[in-house]
């Protein structure tokens, strides 16, 4: 068949963030090397794994992550502390109002501004209606990866009901940008209260049907229990977080233990599960559904009245603050530190997922290679919020002499010489 | 035309296969791209289907700026796709690069590494949307051929 003429040459490689042992190469002589990724129909973000398999037994698995770097961090330097309120917003689609909020809280801080009542009961709002839709899309997902299709279908319509009171709660499906430093944007009328209950009363009789399901469902327990098997002790040792750690009896929540936004006062339970594998997660998972829904008629109960935001400065006085988020993966960390300019100097992301992964390959150890799929969506991953850096193969860390004359090669390599440049502009001047 | 020649038309316009490949996006078109073929909206009422490998599709679906890491995958995917072929690039990141405009390691848009038949704009591009770039790309194959 004939090529459709590429106007676009396929140009040299770019050899970046290949660790120096990631390869496809059996290592041993009964070994055998599967590679699965970057494009597979499991996940739907890029990732690379080679696994080692003795038969159908997984001996490790190699990961390459990285395809989804954009380098936001450095961006967030170049911008405005409220443009890059809505650029870390796009960290990740799926808690998008997480890194906003993140973000946001932390400026506050150092801007030591003081949030109104009423903005941070709308923030906790949005955030639990976030977590109903995340933990949806993940059961829906975990249903697909253990080939259970009609329960994706059916918690992925139902999430179009919590997706709905986000749209019309703030005009957009995904990307909210209800945040803004010093408060939120929008306001909660009563009628739009009045259509979030009705829509949160729907999905909490079908989240008990999902709950019978996972109870009672013989082929879906026995699918899932067993799997993926992570220990207290293992998962306090490797820093689990979020429903991936709580499944194991790790009793953390960023809400209850450092409460921010409304949820200081407000009454909830830590769900936690002590069955330490992919039924656990899921197990904890539907039971935050639940608490979600307690929460959300709790919020739209005591909205305090006031106004929405507080003036924020445009210069951020000098400092850093570390903001804590309870996400639906679990906690999410941001830095920010000041230098009292327009622009932060150092914005810094530490995404769940990051701290979840570690937990992955101890889950995998030993077990059969058809797990691998759910054993991985049962984390929740999410790369985008991982793939915070990438080193550069064959060159180590550089400090800033090196990088600076390696900059100067580069471009003369180019055919460009600054040096030359300035020293003709110096004498033309 | 001969009657083959029809039949194949016909074939290609009502089973459109689609495979969808993520070029460091940020989800959120992702989860729109899924949410279009779910009960809600159900785009498998067109005859597109979500495939795993770019053998078997027809249009690829793309969403994100391309990143550096990512460029020389999706020209290789784009290259294992069987004639005749279509890509349509869902969002504005994948139209233009939207917010990462600029980032060191966005090259911009998906017509930065291989040329594009539709463009889907939005932040993220709803599941409507999605729908009716779709329909518009058949359509567009309808009147060409």
């Amino acid at each position: 068949m004939e090529e459709r003429n590429l106007k676009y040459p396929i140009g040299p490689r770019h050899e970046i963030n290949v660790p120096s042992d990631f390869s496809f190469v059996p290592r041993a002589k009964d070994e055998v090397r599967v590679p699965i990724g970057p494009q597979h129909p499991a996940l739907k973000e890029p990732e690379s794994f080679s696994v080692a398999l003795r038969g159908e037994r997984i001996m490790g698995v190699d990961v390459k992550i990285g395809y989804n770097h954009r380098g936001i961090e450095k961006a967030c330097e170049q911008r405005s502390y409220i443009q890059d309120l809505y650029l870390v917003e796009r960290i990740c689609g799926i808690c998008s109002h997480t890194h906003a909020t993140c973000f946001a809280q932390g400026v506050e801080e150092l801007a030591g501004l003081a949030v109104p009542k009423r903005a941070l009961y709308i923030r906790s709002l949005v955030g639990e209606l976030e977590r109903i839709h995340s933990h949806l899309l993940w059961l829906g997902v975990a249903g697909h990866e253990i080939g259970f299709d009609t329960l994706l279908m059916y918690s992925w319509r139902d999430r179009e009901l919590v997706m709905d009171a986000l749209a019309l709660l703030s005009g957009n499906r995904v990307n909210y940008g209800i945040n803004q430093i010093g408060g939120v944007r929008r306001d909660v009328t009563k009628e739009q209260a009045t259509e979030i209950l009705k829509a949160v009363d729907k999905l909490e009789e079908q989240t008990k049907y999902y709950i019978q399901i996972a109870m009672e469902e013989t082929t879906l327990i026995q699918r899932l229990s067993g799997v993926g098997k992570l220990s207290h002790d293992d998962a306090v040792r490797l820093g689990a977080i979020g429903p991936t750690g709580r499944a194991s009896g790790v009793d953390r929540d960023v809400r209850r233990d450092d409460p921010y936004a409304a949820y200081g006062e407000l009454a909830f339970k830590v769900v936690t599960d002590g069955h330490n594998d992919v039924y656990g997660r899921t197990i904890v998972r539907l039971g935050e559904l639940l608490e979600s829904y307690a929460l959300i008629r709790q919020i739209i109960k005591n909205l305090p009245d006031g106004p929405l935001a507080v003036r924020a400065p445009r210069k951020i006085p000098a400092g850093e603050a570390l903001s804590r988020y309870e996400a639906p993966r679990g906690e999410d960390i941001h830095y920010i530190k000041s230098n009292g300019g327009e622009k932060p100097e150092r914005v810094k992301v530490r995404a769940p997922t990051l701290a979840n992964i570690q937990s992955v390959a101890k889950m995998l150890e030993d077990r059969y290679l058809a797990d691998l799929p759910i054993v991985v969506a049962a984390i929740d991953p999410c790369f985008s919020c991982t793939d915070r850096t990438i080193a550069v193969a064959g060159r180590g860390a550089m400090n800033w002499e090196e990088l600076r004359r390696y900059g100067i090669e580069w471009y003369r390599g180019q055919g460009i010489d600054f040096s030359r440049l300035s020293s003709k502009l110096g004498r033309g001047a | 035309m001969k009657v083959i020649d029809k039949i194949i038309r016909w074939g290609r316009l009502k089973s459109p296969w689609i495979i969808h490949f993520n070029t460091g996006a940020c989800n959120a078109c992702d989860i729109e791209i899924i949410a279009a073929l779910t009960p809600r909206f159900d785009l498998e009422r067109f005859g597109v289907q979500l495939k795993g490998t770019p053998r078997h599709a027809d249009i690829l679906v793309c969403s994100g700026p391309v990143t550096r890491q990512i460029k020389d995958r999706l020209q290789r995917i784009y290259c294992q796709m069987p004639e005749p072929k279509f890509v349509v690039a869902v969002g504005s990141c994948a139209t233009s690069g939207g917010v990462f405009q600029d980032c060191y390691n966005v090259l911009g848009g998906i017509d930065r590494a291989i040329p594009v038949d539709a463009y889907i704009p939005g932040c993220p591009a709803s599941p409507q949307a999605i729908i009716d770039g779709v329909v518009k790309l058949l359509k567009k194959l309808e009147e060409s051929e």
